[in-house]
Protein backbone atom coordinates (compact mmCIF):
# COMPACT_ATOMS: atom_id res chain seq x y z
CA UNK A 1 0.00 0.00 0.00
CA UNK A 2 3.01 2.29 0.15
CA UNK A 3 3.88 2.43 -3.54
CA UNK A 4 0.83 3.95 -5.15
CA UNK A 5 0.90 7.43 -3.64
CA UNK A 6 4.61 7.91 -3.10
CA UNK A 7 7.03 9.13 -5.68
CA UNK A 8 10.78 9.21 -5.40
CA UNK A 9 11.81 12.13 -3.15
CA UNK A 10 15.21 12.23 -4.87
CA UNK A 11 13.47 13.18 -8.10
CA UNK A 12 12.18 16.32 -6.40
CA UNK A 13 8.59 15.14 -6.48
CA UNK A 14 6.46 15.67 -3.42
CA UNK A 15 5.58 12.65 -1.37
CA UNK A 16 1.85 12.52 -0.81
CA UNK A 17 0.79 10.59 2.24
CA UNK A 18 -2.63 9.54 3.38
CA UNK A 19 -3.45 11.39 6.59
CA UNK A 20 -6.47 10.81 8.78
CA UNK A 21 -7.59 13.07 11.59
CA UNK A 22 -9.95 11.20 13.91
CA UNK A 23 -12.30 13.27 16.05
CA UNK A 24 -13.64 11.47 19.13
CA UNK A 25 -14.51 14.31 21.54
CA UNK A 26 -17.64 16.41 22.00
CA UNK A 27 -17.08 20.03 20.88
CA UNK A 28 -17.30 22.45 23.82
CA UNK A 29 -16.39 20.63 27.03
CA UNK A 30 -12.71 20.33 26.08
CA UNK A 31 -10.38 22.04 23.56
CA UNK A 32 -9.63 18.90 21.51
CA UNK A 33 -12.23 19.46 18.78
CA UNK A 34 -11.09 23.01 18.01
CA UNK A 35 -7.41 22.04 18.13
CA UNK A 36 -7.90 19.19 15.65
CA UNK A 37 -9.91 21.45 13.35
CA UNK A 38 -7.08 23.97 13.29
CA UNK A 39 -4.62 21.17 12.59
CA UNK A 40 -6.77 19.98 9.68
CA UNK A 41 -6.93 23.50 8.18
CA UNK A 42 -3.16 23.87 8.44
CA UNK A 43 -2.57 20.42 6.97
CA UNK A 44 -4.56 21.51 3.91
CA UNK A 45 -1.63 23.79 3.00
CA UNK A 46 0.73 20.84 2.54
CA UNK A 47 -1.00 19.12 -0.38
CA UNK A 48 -1.44 15.81 1.37
CA UNK A 49 -4.27 13.32 0.98
CA UNK A 50 -6.30 14.41 4.00
CA UNK A 51 -9.17 12.42 5.48
CA UNK A 52 -11.26 13.54 8.45
CA UNK A 53 -13.25 11.06 10.50
CA UNK A 54 -15.83 11.61 13.23
CA UNK A 55 -16.72 8.82 15.61
CA UNK A 56 -17.81 8.31 19.23
CA UNK A 57 -18.61 11.71 20.80
CA UNK A 58 -16.80 13.38 17.88
CA UNK A 59 -20.02 13.18 15.85
CA UNK A 60 -21.47 15.87 18.16
CA UNK A 61 -18.98 18.36 16.64
CA UNK A 62 -21.02 18.41 13.44
CA UNK A 63 -24.45 18.90 15.08
CA UNK A 64 -26.47 21.67 13.41
CA UNK A 65 -27.71 24.80 15.24
CA UNK A 66 -24.93 25.06 17.82
CA UNK A 67 -25.08 28.35 19.69
CA UNK A 68 -22.19 28.62 22.15
CA UNK A 69 -22.44 32.44 22.26
CA UNK A 70 -23.81 32.40 25.79
CA UNK A 71 -20.79 30.39 26.90
CA UNK A 72 -18.70 33.18 25.32
CA UNK A 73 -17.16 30.72 22.91
CA UNK A 74 -16.73 30.89 19.17
CA UNK A 75 -19.16 28.85 17.09
CA UNK A 76 -16.55 26.82 15.26
CA UNK A 77 -19.19 24.42 13.94
CA UNK A 78 -19.48 26.97 11.11
CA UNK A 79 -15.82 26.41 10.28
CA UNK A 80 -16.43 22.81 9.18
CA UNK A 81 -18.28 24.34 6.24
CA UNK A 82 -15.01 26.00 5.17
CA UNK A 83 -13.28 22.62 4.73
CA UNK A 84 -14.56 22.25 1.17
CA UNK A 85 -12.90 25.56 0.19
CA UNK A 86 -9.68 24.27 1.74
CA UNK A 87 -9.89 21.24 -0.56
CA UNK A 88 -10.76 18.81 2.21
CA UNK A 89 -13.64 16.73 0.98
CA UNK A 90 -12.97 13.25 2.36
CA UNK A 91 -15.11 13.39 5.48
CA UNK A 92 -16.42 10.26 7.15
CA UNK A 93 -18.85 9.77 10.01
CA UNK A 94 -19.42 6.45 11.73
CA UNK A 95 -23.00 5.15 11.56
CA UNK A 96 -22.94 3.35 14.92
CA UNK A 97 -21.73 6.47 16.69
CA UNK A 98 -24.61 8.47 15.20
CA UNK A 99 -27.13 5.78 16.16
CA UNK A 100 -25.97 5.61 19.79
CA UNK A 101 -26.46 9.37 20.08
CA UNK A 102 -29.83 9.71 18.37
CA UNK A 103 -28.36 11.56 15.38
CA UNK A 104 -28.71 11.16 11.61
CA UNK A 105 -26.83 12.60 8.62
CA UNK A 106 -29.56 15.25 8.27
CA UNK A 107 -28.60 16.63 11.71
CA UNK A 108 -25.09 17.53 10.54
CA UNK A 109 -23.73 20.90 9.29
CA UNK A 110 -22.01 19.46 6.20
CA UNK A 111 -22.58 16.60 3.79
CA UNK A 112 -20.48 13.63 4.88
CA UNK A 113 -20.00 10.02 3.96
CA UNK A 114 -21.64 7.89 6.64
CA UNK A 115 -19.94 4.51 6.93
CA UNK A 116 -20.26 1.55 9.28
CA UNK A 117 -17.69 0.66 11.93
CA UNK A 118 -16.23 -2.18 9.85
CA UNK A 119 -15.65 0.18 6.89
CA UNK A 120 -14.10 2.77 9.26
CA UNK A 121 -11.71 0.08 10.50
CA UNK A 122 -10.68 -0.71 6.91
CA UNK A 123 -10.23 2.97 6.07
CA UNK A 124 -8.02 3.59 9.09
CA UNK A 125 -5.88 0.62 8.14
CA UNK A 126 -5.23 2.17 4.70
CA UNK A 127 -3.75 5.38 6.12
CA UNK A 128 -0.08 6.28 6.39
CA UNK A 129 -0.65 8.55 9.40
CA UNK A 130 -3.60 8.60 11.81
CA UNK A 131 -3.96 11.30 14.44
CA UNK A 132 -6.71 10.74 16.97
CA UNK A 133 -8.03 13.11 19.63
CA UNK B 1 -0.36 47.71 22.70
CA UNK B 2 -3.22 49.71 21.30
CA UNK B 3 -4.39 51.88 18.42
CA UNK B 4 -5.01 55.42 19.71
CA UNK B 5 -8.00 56.44 17.73
CA UNK B 6 -10.90 58.94 18.09
CA UNK B 7 -9.99 59.44 21.73
CA UNK B 8 -10.20 55.73 22.50
CA UNK B 9 -7.62 53.06 22.90
CA UNK B 10 -8.17 49.82 21.00
CA UNK B 11 -6.03 46.86 22.02
CA UNK B 12 -4.04 44.90 19.46
CA UNK B 13 -1.44 42.15 19.57
CA UNK B 14 2.25 42.57 18.77
CA UNK B 15 1.59 42.33 15.02
CA UNK B 16 -1.31 44.78 15.05
CA UNK B 17 -4.25 42.33 14.95
CA UNK B 18 -7.24 43.42 17.05
CA UNK B 19 -7.72 41.66 20.38
CA UNK B 20 -11.50 42.08 20.10
CA UNK B 21 -13.01 41.83 16.64
CA UNK B 22 -16.15 43.50 18.04
CA UNK B 23 -14.28 46.82 18.26
CA UNK B 24 -13.85 47.07 14.48
CA UNK B 25 -15.36 49.95 12.50
CA UNK B 26 -14.78 51.35 9.01
CA UNK B 27 -13.07 54.37 10.56
CA UNK B 28 -10.75 52.09 12.51
CA UNK B 29 -9.98 50.18 9.29
CA UNK B 30 -8.88 53.44 7.66
CA UNK B 31 -6.75 54.19 10.71
CA UNK B 32 -5.06 50.75 10.67
CA UNK B 33 -4.46 51.14 6.92
CA UNK B 34 -2.69 54.45 7.57
CA UNK B 35 -0.39 52.81 10.10
CA UNK B 36 0.46 50.35 7.29
CA UNK B 37 1.08 53.23 4.84
CA UNK B 38 -1.96 52.27 2.79
CA UNK B 39 -4.75 54.46 1.49
CA UNK B 40 -7.99 52.58 1.22
CA UNK B 41 -9.53 52.57 -2.28
CA UNK B 42 -12.77 50.88 -3.38
CA UNK B 43 -10.62 47.92 -4.47
CA UNK B 44 -9.12 47.63 -0.98
CA UNK B 45 -12.58 47.80 0.56
CA UNK B 46 -13.80 45.07 -1.76
CA UNK B 47 -11.18 42.70 -0.35
CA UNK B 48 -11.70 43.82 3.25
CA UNK B 49 -15.47 43.38 2.96
CA UNK B 50 -14.99 40.01 1.30
CA UNK B 51 -12.81 38.90 4.21
CA UNK B 52 -15.34 40.11 6.77
CA UNK B 53 -18.13 38.21 5.03
CA UNK B 54 -15.95 35.11 4.90
CA UNK B 55 -15.26 35.40 8.63
CA UNK B 56 -18.95 35.93 9.37
CA UNK B 57 -19.80 32.77 7.47
CA UNK B 58 -16.99 30.44 8.59
CA UNK B 59 -15.58 32.02 11.80
CA UNK B 60 -12.01 31.96 10.48
CA UNK B 61 -9.78 34.17 8.36
CA UNK B 62 -9.00 32.26 5.15
CA UNK B 63 -5.52 31.17 4.13
CA UNK B 64 -4.27 33.10 1.08
CA UNK B 65 -4.82 30.22 -1.33
CA UNK B 66 -8.39 29.88 -0.15
CA UNK B 67 -8.93 33.64 -0.37
CA UNK B 68 -7.73 33.91 -3.97
CA UNK B 69 -9.83 30.91 -5.00
CA UNK B 70 -12.96 32.26 -3.32
CA UNK B 71 -12.43 35.78 -4.71
CA UNK B 72 -11.88 34.42 -8.19
CA UNK B 73 -15.12 32.50 -7.95
CA UNK B 74 -17.08 35.57 -6.83
CA UNK B 75 -15.34 38.47 -8.58
CA UNK B 76 -13.61 36.92 -11.57
CA UNK B 77 -10.13 35.63 -12.37
CA UNK B 78 -8.59 39.11 -12.75
CA UNK B 79 -9.20 39.66 -9.02
CA UNK B 80 -8.75 36.11 -7.79
CA UNK B 81 -4.99 35.95 -8.10
CA UNK B 82 -1.93 36.66 -5.98
CA UNK B 83 -0.60 39.47 -8.18
CA UNK B 84 -3.76 41.58 -7.91
CA UNK B 85 -3.97 41.07 -4.14
CA UNK B 86 -0.28 41.78 -3.52
CA UNK B 87 -0.54 45.02 -5.49
CA UNK B 88 -3.29 46.15 -3.14
CA UNK B 89 -1.69 44.76 0.03
CA UNK B 90 2.09 44.64 -0.49
CA UNK B 91 2.82 43.02 2.88
CA UNK B 92 0.65 40.04 2.05
CA UNK B 93 -3.07 40.12 1.35
CA UNK B 94 -4.03 37.53 3.93
CA UNK B 95 -2.06 39.15 6.76
CA UNK B 96 -2.36 42.84 5.94
CA UNK B 97 -5.94 42.79 4.68
CA UNK B 98 -7.07 40.64 7.62
CA UNK B 99 -5.49 43.11 10.01
CA UNK B 100 -7.37 46.02 8.41
CA UNK B 101 -10.56 43.95 8.39
CA UNK B 102 -10.21 43.41 12.14
CA UNK B 103 -9.89 39.64 11.77
CA UNK B 104 -7.44 37.33 13.52
CA UNK B 105 -4.34 36.18 11.68
CA UNK B 106 -5.36 33.64 9.02
CA UNK B 107 -5.59 30.01 10.04
CA UNK B 108 -2.92 28.07 8.21
CA UNK B 109 -0.64 31.10 8.12
CA UNK B 110 2.39 29.75 9.97
CA UNK C 1 -28.17 16.89 48.20
CA UNK C 2 -27.40 18.28 44.73
CA UNK C 3 -25.23 16.13 42.45
CA UNK C 4 -23.34 17.86 39.64
CA UNK C 5 -22.28 15.91 36.52
CA UNK C 6 -20.42 17.45 33.57
CA UNK C 7 -18.93 14.55 31.58
CA UNK C 8 -20.40 12.85 28.52
CA UNK C 9 -22.16 9.61 29.49
CA UNK C 10 -20.91 7.99 26.24
CA UNK C 11 -17.29 8.57 27.13
CA UNK C 12 -17.02 8.48 30.92
CA UNK C 13 -18.57 6.65 33.87
CA UNK C 14 -19.15 9.72 36.07
CA UNK C 15 -22.91 9.75 35.56
CA UNK C 16 -23.18 5.99 36.22
CA UNK C 17 -21.28 6.41 39.47
CA UNK C 18 -23.54 9.28 40.47
CA UNK C 19 -26.72 7.29 39.73
CA UNK C 20 -25.43 4.34 41.76
CA UNK C 21 -24.60 6.46 44.81
CA UNK C 22 -27.21 9.21 44.91
CA UNK C 23 -30.11 8.84 47.33
CA UNK C 24 -33.55 8.60 45.72
CA UNK C 25 -35.20 11.99 45.66
CA UNK C 26 -31.99 13.99 45.49
CA UNK C 27 -31.36 16.51 42.74
CA UNK C 28 -29.00 15.98 39.79
CA UNK C 29 -27.83 18.74 37.48
CA UNK C 30 -26.39 17.78 34.09
CA UNK C 31 -24.18 20.48 32.55
CA UNK C 32 -21.38 20.87 29.96
CA UNK C 33 -20.92 17.53 28.11
CA UNK C 34 -23.27 15.72 30.51
CA UNK C 35 -26.26 17.42 28.85
CA UNK C 36 -26.03 14.72 26.15
CA UNK C 37 -27.40 12.30 28.78
CA UNK C 38 -30.75 14.13 28.83
CA UNK C 39 -31.77 13.31 25.25
CA UNK C 40 -34.31 10.91 23.84
CA UNK C 41 -33.26 8.36 21.24
CA UNK C 42 -29.77 7.60 22.52
CA UNK C 43 -27.98 4.58 24.00
CA UNK C 44 -28.43 6.00 27.53
CA UNK C 45 -32.06 7.11 27.19
CA UNK C 46 -33.46 4.04 28.97
CA UNK C 47 -31.15 4.46 31.96
CA UNK C 48 -31.94 8.15 32.22
CA UNK C 49 -35.67 7.67 31.81
CA UNK C 50 -35.48 5.43 34.89
CA UNK C 51 -33.31 7.96 36.70
CA UNK C 52 -35.76 10.77 35.97
CA UNK C 53 -38.35 8.81 37.97
CA UNK C 54 -36.02 8.32 40.93
CA UNK C 55 -34.22 11.69 41.07
CA UNK C 56 -35.03 15.31 40.30
CA UNK C 57 -32.97 15.56 37.12
CA UNK C 58 -32.17 19.02 35.72
CA UNK C 59 -30.19 20.07 32.67
CA UNK C 60 -28.47 23.41 32.01
CA UNK C 61 -30.22 24.93 29.01
CA UNK C 62 -27.39 27.22 27.77
CA UNK C 63 -25.17 24.12 27.53
CA UNK C 64 -27.86 22.36 25.47
CA UNK C 65 -28.17 25.35 23.13
CA UNK C 66 -24.39 25.58 22.72
CA UNK C 67 -24.44 21.98 21.45
CA UNK C 68 -27.30 22.54 19.01
CA UNK C 69 -29.85 20.69 21.15
CA UNK C 70 -33.37 21.90 21.85
CA UNK C 71 -35.49 21.19 24.92
CA UNK C 72 -37.86 19.33 22.57
CA UNK C 73 -35.42 16.40 22.67
CA UNK C 74 -35.38 16.10 26.46
CA UNK C 75 -36.46 12.91 28.22
CA UNK C 76 -39.82 13.38 29.94
CA UNK C 77 -39.33 14.55 33.52
CA UNK C 78 -35.93 16.19 32.92
CA UNK C 79 -36.22 19.89 33.71
CA UNK C 80 -34.24 22.55 31.85
CA UNK C 81 -32.79 25.35 34.01
CA UNK C 82 -30.86 28.52 33.18
CA UNK C 83 -27.95 29.94 35.21
CA UNK C 84 -30.39 31.44 37.71
CA UNK C 85 -31.97 28.02 38.17
CA UNK C 86 -28.52 26.53 38.73
CA UNK C 87 -27.93 29.04 41.54
CA UNK C 88 -31.35 28.31 43.05
CA UNK C 89 -30.64 24.56 43.09
CA UNK C 90 -27.31 25.18 44.79
CA UNK C 91 -28.88 27.45 47.43
CA UNK C 92 -31.69 24.97 48.15
CA UNK C 93 -29.33 22.02 48.53
CA UNK C 94 -28.00 21.05 51.95
CA UNK C 95 -24.78 20.07 50.22
CA UNK C 96 -23.33 19.73 46.74
CA UNK C 97 -21.40 16.81 45.33
CA UNK C 98 -19.49 17.22 42.07
CA UNK C 99 -18.82 13.99 40.12
CA UNK C 100 -15.77 15.25 38.25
Amino acid sequence: MTDLTETDPAAGEQVVKRFMYVNRKAPHGTVYALEVLEMVLISAMFEQDVHVAFLDDGVFQLKKNQDPGRLEMKDFSKTYRALEGYGIEKIYVEQESLDDRGLAAADLVIPVEVIGRAAMTELMAEMDVVLSA
Amino acid sequence: MAYQFNGTSIEHDEEGFLEDIGQWSEDLANHIAQTEDLTMTPEHWEVVNFLREYYQEFQIAPAIRVLTKAMGKRLGAEKGNNKYLYELFPYGPAKQACKIAGLPKPTGCV
Amino acid sequence: MLHLVNKSPFERKNLDACLKHAKPGSAILLYEDAVYAALTGTAVTDTMTGAAGTFAVHVLEPDLAARGLGTDRLIAGVRPVDYGGFVDLTEKASSVQAWL
